[in-house]
């Protein structure tokens, strides 16, 4: 497989908030977000920032994707009567948190989603007026927004995994998304309390086949520039997972070093994988070197591919010209015999005009008429367009979603910073329960916190999968912005010389002129003449 | 004011016979434009039937409970009740005794004049002296001239968030368990209640792990433990400040409350004051923004304890500490009393009434001062700016500060102290949300000389003819004058 590194710290807590309305105190769950989420009334909160882009035709199904730049996400209590107000005070107490631009979220770029985002935790109702989604698609991810993050671990970044968490190195890598899950859970199994749980989940992918002369061997102090040495005291879990799952048949391709504490088998997303399972609170593993440098070689150069994934989309803008365009959506399902329907969720911004009557589905040649669809027009500078639909993805197929827009012109103020760039169209959201291969057995899964995904699911014959699409850069037509100082300088100068030429005539005397002393050449002669000393001309 | 006479107790060089009314006024300056009036309504009047009785009880401290039903119970006011210099309710060698609500009990010592001068000391230390208006008023104060102390208490806001935070340094050696919830729930919550009255409070608290001193402490051979002097201890906080997390959530300031475990390694530790001896509860404040203690882990008996050693806090010990610092921030310290006073505790509350009163004078004479401070700020800008834009609200919010604030000075000065505080609380309030008002940034506007940039193509040009013009007539006025001495 391709060198890819997972890594998740999860962290549990309980809040109470029972005896004072007023009081509460946290443990392990930082005293930041907590208090966010009980003076907002947030019921769920899912931040994802990410850096890059997941190429799931390439790398395989994602443990958790999220689109490029920052994603939002928030379902509040019933509580809340003015949840916009809410959503807006959210998103700006964040960007303090986490040092980035969320305070860009306004109603332009926020929509309320009827189908594609269901609570993760405990709900009792999901009535959908009460979440909020956004994403922002400009957003750079960068140090800044990591060691805030860091900082809400309970040991931060001085002991346990996240000492591998080095700025420098996270960074120089294909694909860096950051994510903070806030939800409700049942705090044990008779669910008679419940516990907030908060998942920060760090993915990054590093691609050492291009940057390593075409090897693929990796080790945790390639990767990170760090080794393991000792866990988080709190922790009640620290485990390290290498996917070591055998290809085709062939076993013995690849071996990892030290060995480990132990093998896991298991069925994630429809694939039987099998893990080296390193337990970091294991005494024995610490007991030869004092440090953990996990080590994976390939035996010989192999140039295997992974294998295509049953679901995976593609998105392109279509046209020509600054006036007219289209957005193309393929979504493909490689499944050989079954067909599964998908939830697209598409989000544009409110200064590309869509039309909807020019919407077309096709699938092998014919037309796919969607048993859903919710459309939202957009509001100028207010909302942006909403559009969800459910379309059943016929088995081995390729399905092309095309849609055509008109370009808006923008005030001169609107223009972001260097808008010759482009303008970003956040991702579209894809959400599916995708029909396995191999069948699943439901007790494989709630075994780590690793496995045990944040989305439930409903039978071991299906997994349910949430795909995001590459962002679009749309070019909109760009006036010139110095040219109303052009105009100021043209029109001021051709006015100031037209007024010297007149005032030059009202106010000049004319006489006759007497005869002169000479043309210049006489003059200039004549100063070469002093300086020689000869008597001038 | 009250003060009443006790039988026996009444000087025998009084003016007028009792009942009578009495006006006292002082005048405080605090700059050379600012100063404030201290006016004290006194009511002589002598003792009733019940009071007389309540007097004859054989402590101080149950005369003051068997008194406080019989007594005017509005905020600032106070009761003073005069004792014959040879009463044995106070002990010997205390002239006033304190009670927890609003009276005291003063020996009468002999004339008028000494009982007014003593009478005097009590309102001062009961209600307000010059320095605690002047704290108060400490950004109009000239620097030289403030006490230490000022700078200390905690300015005057509408809420305050208390933040109790335990740093465990070293979570592998020491697994640190405190009863947070009982202990707040125990000591805080009767104190805040009493001091709902002046803000809004919030409590919470939290564990940080790994969290560190800025300091690392000095070996000291002979008591082999580690030390912390006083001059480092400045550099102490700034480490952990980060680690604290900031009030996203409101704007109301932070009052921080830590109580530091040290490491394994560098334990016991002690705080060392200026001379060298060792601070005896272990523990310091900052001014403004909290307290810091530092509880030490007793050593395992045997070395060979295993690692992580349990430690349950004792609640009671941290606690006692951390109000302490609480009143010290909100400037409720008796340093100032003078020897032969003596005061009553407060009991649970933590809080006596006058001491409550005492801190509502200081803020309600600050909350005006921050109102008149914030509205004159406000009218520079609005005169620097000349195309700025009052929306009606704003406007409004104006108005309504300065009637707040004209209410709370009228009220302040007929000694309502509840109606003062509460309009000063709205002006302060009303005069923020106008100052803040998103629509008065002035980077909203643009300033009149970069317009002038913008129209320099167009001046300059049609400066350069008028300039010549101007050079010209210059040079024939000159030749002109000169001309007629050449036709000469």
């Amino acid at each position: 497989s391709r060198p890819r590194s997972s890594l998740r710290v999860l962290s549990d807590a309980q809040h109470s908030g029972l005896t004072l309305p007023t009081v509460s105190h946290y443990r392990l769950f930082p005293k930041a977000l907590g208090r966010l989420v009980a003076a907002l009334g947030v019921r769920e909160l899912h931040l994802a920032l990410t850096q890059g882009f997941w190429r799931t035709r390439y790398w395989g199904q994602p443990p958790l994707q999220a689109p490029a730049g920052a994603e939002l996400w928030v379902w509040f209590q019933p509580t809340v009567t003015d949840v916009d107000k809410a959503w807006k005070e959210l998103s700006n107490i964040l960007s303090g948190i986490f040092c980035a631009s969320l305070n860009f979220i306004d109603s332009t770029n926020t929509v309320i989603p009827t189908a594609s985002f269901k609570p993760l935790g405990l709900a009792n109702g999901t009535d959908h007026h009460l979440l909020r989604y956004a994403v922002l698609p400009r957003e750079v991810v960068c140090t800044e927004n990591l060691t805030p993050w860091k900082k809400l671990l309970p040991c931060g970044s001085k002991a346990g995994l996240a000492v591998l968490l080095k700025a420098e190195r996270l960074f120089h890598s294909s694909y860096h998304s950051q994510a903070v899950h806030i939800r409700p859970i049942c705090r044990d199994a008779s669910c008679l309390a419940v516990s907030w749980e908060l998942r920060q989940t760090l993915t990054v992918v590093f691609d050492f086949f291009s940057s390593g002369q075409g090897k693929k061997d990796w080790s945790l102090f390639k990767m990170f520039s760090r080794t393991l040495t000792d866990t988080c005291p709190l922790a009640s879990q620290s485990k390290v997972y290498v996917d070591i799952s055998p290809k085709n048949k062939e076993k013995e391709l690849l071996e990892v070093s030290p060995a480990p504490t132990s093998v896991h088998e298991a069925i994630v997303q429809g694939d039987k994988k099998t893990y080296a399972v390193y337990d970091l609170l294991s005494p024995s593993l610490f007991n030869t070197s004092r440090s953990l440098n996990v080590q994976l070689k390939w035996k010989r150069p192999q140039d295997t591919e992974m294998p295509i994934p049953t679901l995976h989309a593609q998105r392109y803008v279509g046209g020509y010209g600054l006036q007219t365009g289209e957005i193309c959506t393929l979504i493909y399902n490689t499944h050989p015999y079954r067909a599964f329907p998908v939830i697209l969720l598409e989000t544009v911004p409110w200064y590309l005009r869509l039309y909807v009557h020019t919407l077309t589905i096709i699938t092998k040649g014919k037309e796919n008429k969607p048993s859903y669809i919710h459309y939202q027009p957009a509001q100028d500078r207010r909302r942006p367009h909403l559009l969800e639909m459910l379309i059943q993805l016929p088995a081995n197929s390729v399905t092309k979603i095309t849609i055509q827009f008109e370009r808006a012109l923008l005030k001169w103020t609107e223009y972001p910073p260097d808008p010759n760039h482009g303008f970003y169209v956040g991702s579209s959201v894809l959400s599916a329960l995708v029909p396995s291969v191999t069948a699943m057995k439901d007790m494989d899964v709630e075994q780590s916190p690793l496995f045990a995904s944040l989305f439930p699911s409903s039978d071991g014959s299906s997994y349910f999968v949430r795909l995001y699409t590459e962002p679009l850069l749309v070019n909109l037509p760009t006036p010139d912005f110095s040219m109303p100082y052009n105009v100021i300088c043209l029109t001021c100068t051709v006015v100031a010389v037209c007024y010297g030429s007149f005032y030059n005539l009202l106010t000049r005397t004319f006489h006759v002129e007497e005869p002169s002393r000479g043309g210049l050449a006489k003059r200039l002669a004549n100063v070469i003449r002093k300086l020689r000393g000869v008597p001038p001309l | 004011m009250a003060v009443v006479f006790g039988p026996g107790s009444v000087p025998g060089d009084l003016p007028r016979p009792l009942p009578f009314r009495d006006v006292q006024e002082m005048e405080i300056s605090v700059n050379l434009r600012t100063s404030v009036t201290s006016r004290y309504e006194m009511r002589f009047r002598s003792t009733t039937a019940q009071e007389e009785a309540a007097l004859a009880a054989a402590t101080a401290r149950e005369a003051d409970a068997a008194l406080h039903p019989l007594q005017n119970t509005a905020l600032g006011s106070l009761t003073m009740y005069v004792l014959p210099e040879t009463s044995s309710l106070l002990p010997q060698g205390t002239n006033v005794y304190v009670g927890k609500h609003r009276s005291a009990l003063v020996r009468a010592g002999g004339s008028l004049a000494a009982l007014q001068a003593r009478l005097r000391e009590v309102t001062q230390v009961m209600s307000f002296t010059a320095s605690s208006i002047a704290a108060a008023l400490s950004d109009r104060v000239p620097d030289g001239q403030l006490s230490p102390d000022a700078r200390r208490y905690l300015k005057s806001s509408l809420g305050y968030e208390i933040t109790f935070s335990l740093l465990n340094p070293d979570p592998k050696s020491h697994t640190v368990d405190w009863d947070i919830e009982g202990a707040v729930n125990r000591y805080v919550k009767p104190v805040l209640d009493k001091l709902s009255l002046v803000a809004n409070f919030s409590v919470d608290s939290q564990i940080l792990y790994y969290a560190v001193l800025g300091v690392t402490p000095r070996y000291d051979k002979e008591s082999s433990s580690f030390l912390l002097s006083a001059h480092s201890l400045p550099h102490v906080i700034n480490p952990v400040e980060a680690r604290l997390g900031s009030s996203a959530a409101s704007l109301y300031p932070v009052l921080n409350f830590l109580l530091y475990v040290p490491e394994h390694s560098h334990s016991p530790l002690y705080i060392q004051d200026k001379d060298g001896a060792p601070v005896s509860t272990n523990a310091f404040h900052s001014p403004r923004w909290g307290g810091i203690m530092v509880y030490n882990v007793e050593a395992p008996a045997s070395p060979q304890a295993s690692l992580p050693l349990h430690v349950d806090v004792d609640m009671a010990r941290v606690m006692e500490v951390f109000l302490a610092q609480l009143r010290l921030l909100f400037g409720l310290s008796q340093e100032e009393v003078p020897p032969e006073f003596l005061l009553e505790s407060p009991g649970n509350e933590g809080l006596a009434d006058w001491e409550l009163d005492h801190l509502l004078w200081a803020h309600t004479v600050e909350n005006i001062a921050t109102v008149s401070t914030t509205l004159t700020s406000l009218a520079q800008l609005l005169d620097k700016i000349g195309n700025i834009v009052i929306k009606d609200d704003v406007a409004s919010e104006v108005y309504r500060a300065v009637a707040s604030v004209q209410s709370a000075v009228t009220e302040l000065s007929l000694g309502h102290l509840h109606g003062a505080f509460q309009a000063s609380k709205e002006a302060v309030t009303s005069s923020e949300r106008a100052f803040f008002d998103p629509s008065l940034l002035h980077l909203l506007y643009f300033p009149d000389d970069q317009k002038f940039a913008i129209y320099i193509p167009l001046f300059l040009p049609m400066a350069v003819p008028i300039l010549l013009s101007l050079a010209k007539i210059v040079r024939e006025t000159r030749l002109r004058k000169k001309e007629p001495t050449k036709m000469d």
